[in-house]
């Protein structure tokens, strides 16, 4: 179902097609490996001619966001005494942008980090740290990955494929 | 008064919102107010706020709500600072002041209490919930939002100030209504709004792309994990201080993450 309007350079229909499929493909692999979750669709579906660039709006201001969130909890680790309770503010504040944009790996992350938090558990913190910070370039990376598939299918005239 | 009350569309089959229904009302748009502190959350609650045909209000703190509405420490009663208010949505936990004090500020106000007042939380928490419809909550929606849950609201909306009458018996039975058919769903996942002031540097899907993109990729480093960040060239936000944070937020607890968080 078109959902955007192309250039008049159309590529050949079978160059969209495999654009398109390839975009098909590599956006179930996301939910697959759990990368992302429904919410991300959610976000999708609000997106049209108004307002064509609004999930890589929101993409952008969660990783403005997240990297912000994450040099928090790094430097609040640092300090002695460690402030646990700083490190699981900032670490919820993380797990409900991760959640808003449909980000469910560091959501997940972020739920087993907060346990930590609670139980003041260092080491574990440190663990999730990284994790949660190895998890955002890996989904940075791939929602790049995403966003240029979609330029791509545009560019060539086609519309980009909604999942259901 | 209209006694449809509200058919959760939770039971109904589909999301999908072809945004162009026309206004149910016909008469003036909803003007909504909503407060969270997340910049992702906010950009979302108003984006499916916008999407629903309502106007959007979007402010980061239950003080900057207060002022909005004209009730803060200086004054009693409000000046309204631009439009009516038709209902405010909330998210609960905020550093400072939380969604459930901002409930309780203004269902005391003599100015403001009419408005109803929906909350957000990414806790489904059964104490939390119990409290907030106590102190007058219209609705309370589990993060993260989805279109669903705005369109429920919005027909809400549409019924209140589309009906004319004083929000008594009728109010009651909307209130109600919307309870019954809270408890009787499951919660759905709530929505954030970004900033109204979130900057819109946003360049359109024709342009082609940009040469070699440079993802900025935080390093193993403890503190230096970058903040330009070029997103294909689409849209950039370099070296923002303030993302839409108060500055002292970072130092500043949750209060609301004190409380019991087991249902």
């Amino acid at each position: 179902m078109p959902r955007f309007h192309g250039q008049s350079n159309h590529a050949p229909v079978d160059i969209v097609n495999q654009l398109q499929k390839q975009y098909v493909d590599y956006l179930s692999s996301l939910f697959h490996e759990g990368v992302l979750d429904d919410q991300f669709t959610q976000l999708q579906k609000l997106q049209d001619e108004s307002n064509p660039d609004f999930t890589v709006e929101v993409a952008t201001l969660f990783f403005v966001d997240s990297d912000k969130l994450i040099n928090n909890m790094a430097a609040a680790l640092e300090r002695s005494p460690v402030d646990f309770k700083q490190v699981d503010a900032d670490v919820h504040q993380l797990k409900g942008s991760s959640s808003s944009i449909g980000a469910m790996r560091v959501k997940n992350l972020c739920i087993t980090f907060r346990s930590f938090c609670e139980t003041q558990n260092y080491e574990g913190c440190l663990i999730c740290l990284q994790q949660v910070k190895n998890e955002c370039a890996v989904l940075k990376d791939k929602l790049q990955n995403l966003f240029r598939m979609e330029q791509q299918i545009v560019g060539a005239g086609g519309s980009v494929p909604l999942m259901d | 008064m209209a006694s449809n009350g509200l058919v959760s569309p939770r039971r109904r089959s589909s999301d999908q919102f072809d945004g162009s229904d026309p206004s149910p009302c016909g008469s003036e748009e909803v003007h909504v107010l909503a407060v969270d502190d997340s910049l992702v959350d906010r950009k979302v609650i108003e984006r499916l706020l916008k999407i629903t045909s309502c106007k959007v209000t979007a402010v980061d703190s239950g003080l900057r709500a207060l002022r909005y509405l004209g009730l803060d420490e200086e004054k009693t009663a409000g000046d309204f600072n631009g439009l009516k208010v038709d209902m405010i949505i909330t998210d609960y936990c905020m550093p400072g002041m939380t969604g459930y004090e901002l409930l309780k500020k203004i269902k005391e106000s003599s100015a403001l209490r009419e408005i109803p007042v929906v909350i957000m939380s990414s806790e489904n928490v059964l104490a939390r919930i119990d409290r907030c419809m106590e102190e007058g909550a219209e609705d309370f929606i589990v993060k993260p939002v989805k279109l669903s849950d705005v369109k429920r609201l919005r027909d809400f909306m549409t019924r209140d100030v589309g009906d004319g009458t004083s929000s008594d018996g009728g109010g009651t039975t909307h209130k109600r209504k919307l309870r019954e058919s809270f408890h009787e769903s499951p919660p759905s996942s709530t929505v954030s709004c970004a900033s109204s002031s979130a900057p819109a540097a946003s360049t359109t899907r024709s342009r082609s792309p940009s040469p070699s993109p440079s993802p900025s990729v935080s390093s193993s480093k403890p503190v230096t994990a970058t903040t330009d960040f070029d997103f294909m060239g689409f849209f950039s936000i370099r070296g923002k201080s303030n993302n839409g944070r108060h500055v002292e937020d970072s130092d500043q607890h949750l209060n609301c993450l004190k409380e019991e968080t087991v249902a």
